[in-house]
């Protein structure tokens, strides 16, 4: 025998049902019922719901080729960066390349010089290992008194992928480094053919020649059909659409190595070769822009990510930094990679001022920005990696510390 | 004992990486004709600039044709554009980092025109061409006589005023 509470949502189906078949059929069925007609069929190549729309967000400027956009990281879930939003930078624009023409030669001081092609490359050892990429510039708004009011605007040059290629090392050993080369010049076939000094000694380390992000062939905007994964180090130099290294003893002192991405200190000296991106932190939740409706439970969330190694722990303040407490990190913790924090948090209403801070494998512990400044003066924006403080109105609006 | 045993390691090692030959077979050698097309690295000691020259004149010429427009008249564009300065202006409450005030190696300057200007058609400046604006804008500087010349053995031996400007990475520095 059905009991009315059964009944009852018999008659609730029975009158949705109904109320669904006299409805237009491109409403969108109610979230409580399956759908009662049929849905979309296979596809050849996956979107997101129209529902969603978080989207990367460019500027506005005269020359959109030379320009970055910025990732959603208040909208980006896990460590991984859709492909789609990783954060672009570009110098001239995003060129077409056709993959069966596209080369990789190696050549300068090395025994064999060597060109490579796509499907070469592609036969060779590969392999895939998550790393982040971040702008040298990345949060440079936050260095001054004019503090960005979203974590996008804040930290979005920050994106993080899963990279497949061949490791740079076994290409240097099959053309044959020689002692002598301490260098390489790594270069991009973009309009610019953009180029950048590597260490030798990190190319052997960790560098990848990479075809594949995220499972799939890397996107035009992150250097298809080849890209220079550098991990942990400033974006500039994971040299995109690469198509030349030279080896040599002296770098290049490129344009980017000098006038760009140099740190200007309060003595007038710059520092030079600023490689890797230290420890840093931000909570994606709640973050400016975003709004708390009522007081109680909520889930502080953010990413934490150390271009020197792991990241050790993540600690929140939610009083401005007076005192901390450690955050749940959540495996894996892989090294150069972005990583995951939550902390479960009661809101009481009032006015609350949260920060996140990092601490790596290394023992650092990521500074204020105020910290930094004090060493490096008011000029050197470039590479800060400063805690970011998030308030919490007492209307639960939350906004930058202005 | 153990440092004995890690000095022979690094020893085997070494030697196994000079001794390293091609394992894959993979690729193919470039003729030298094809490493001179794609090689345009300019090194600061000057190492492979090009033949050719450019006067401060034809320079200046070139210059309001296909430069003036974003690097505005003479040199003196925006704070992001210019190229005029001291590295004086480096100590500024607002610096400026231009040619003048900061690249430190003139060599940087004809790299970086030739392989990536003027913006909407960077690759279009015959070698003689990017010797001539390199010419014009350094003598905005007062860098190259106003009647002068460049070509690649001039440039190499232009001492630019922020040569000593820059410094090794010290970081961590906050501790």
């Amino acid at each position: 025998m059905p009991t009315p509470d059964s009944s009852r949502r018999k008659f609730l189906a029975l009158t949705a049902t109904s109320a669904l078949a006299a409805c237009s059929k491109q409403e969108s069925e109610t979230a409580q019922e399956a759908p009662s007609r049929l849905g979309a069929p296979v596809s050849a190549y996956g979107g997101r719901s129209p529902h969603e729309n978080a989207t990367r967000l460019r500027p506005s400027t005269p020359t959109p080729e030379e320009a970055s956009s910025l990732t959603p990281l208040a909208d980006s879930q896990g460590i991984i960066t859709p492909s789609a939003l990783h954060f672009e930078r570009h110098h001239s624009g995003v060129p077409d390349i056709d993959p069966d023409k596209h080369q990789l030669t190696l050549h300068g001081l090395v025994e064999r010089p060597l060109t490579f092609s796509m499907s070469e490359l592609e036969r060779l050892p590969s392999a895939s290992l998550i790393y982040f990429v971040e702008c040298s510039g990345n949060s440079r708004s936050e260095w001054g008194s004019n503090k960005a009011s979203t974590v996008q605007v804040s930290h979005g040059m920050a994106s993080c992928s899963e990279w497949t290629g061949v490791p740079l090392k076994l290409l240097l050993a099959e053309a044959g480094i020689k002692p002598e080369a301490k260098w390489l010049i790594c270069e991009g076939g973009d309009a610019c053919r953009m180029s950048r000094s590597l260490p030798v000694e990190k190319a052997l380390d960790d560098c990848l020649v990479a075809y594949g992000q995220n499972g799939e062939a890397i996107r035009p905007e992150q250097g298809y059909p080849l890209r220079l994964i550098v991990p942990g180090w400033e974006g500039n130099i994971n040299v995109k659409w690469l198509r030349r290294i030279k080896a040599v003893a002296e770098p290049a002192m490129a344009r980017d190595e000098t006038a760009k991405y140099t740190d200007l200190l309060e003595d007038g000296k710059a520092r030079q070769f600023t490689f890797a991106m230290e420890a840093k932190s931000v909570i994606t939740y709640p973050s400016g822009g975003q709004s708390l409706s009522g007081p109680g439970f909520y889930e502080v969330r953010g990413l934490a990510w150390s271009g020197r190694g792991r990241i050790e722990k993540v600690e929140i303040s939610t009083d401005g930094g007076e005192t901390w407490q450690a955050a749940e990190v959540q495996e894996p913790r892989l090294p150069k990679a972005f990583t995951r924090f939550r902390m479960p948090w009661r809101w009481e209403g009032g006015e609350v001022a949260l920060i996140a801070r990092a601490i790596d494998d290394t023992g650092y512990i990521q500074p204020t920005v105020e910290e930094l400044i004090a060493v490096r003066g008011k000029h050197s924006d470039y590479h800060n990696n400063g805690q970011k403080l998030w308030k919490v109105g007492a209307d639960g609006k939350v906004t930058e510390n202005a | 004992m153990r440092k004995l045993a890690i000095c022979l390691f690094a020893l085997a090692c070494c030697a196994a990486l000079s001794a390293q030959g091609p394992e894959y077979g993979l690729g193919h050698a470039p003729s030298e004709q094809d490493l001179k097309a794609i090689d345009i690295s300019v090194g600061p000691d000057g190492a492979n600039l090009p033949p050719g020259e450019g006067t401060v004149a034809d320079g200046a010429q070139l210059y309001e044709r296909t430069c003036r427009e974003c690097h505005g008249p003479e040199g003196k564009g925006s704070e992001e554009t210019g190229f005029i300065g001291t590295p004086q202006d480096l100590r500024l409450e607002k610096p400026k980092k231009t040619v003048g005030s900061y690249w430190p190696y003139a060599t940087t300057l004809y790299d970086y025109i030739r392989r990536a200007m003027p913006f909407k058609t960077p690759g279009s400046l015959s070698d003689d061409q990017v010797y001539a604006v390199t010419a014009y804008i350094l003598s905005l500087n007062g860098l190259v006589p106003q009647d002068g010349s460049l070509n690649a053995e001039k440039l190499k031996q232009i001492e630019m005023p922020n040569k000593d400007g820059f410094v090794p990475d010290p970081r961590p520095d906050v501790k």
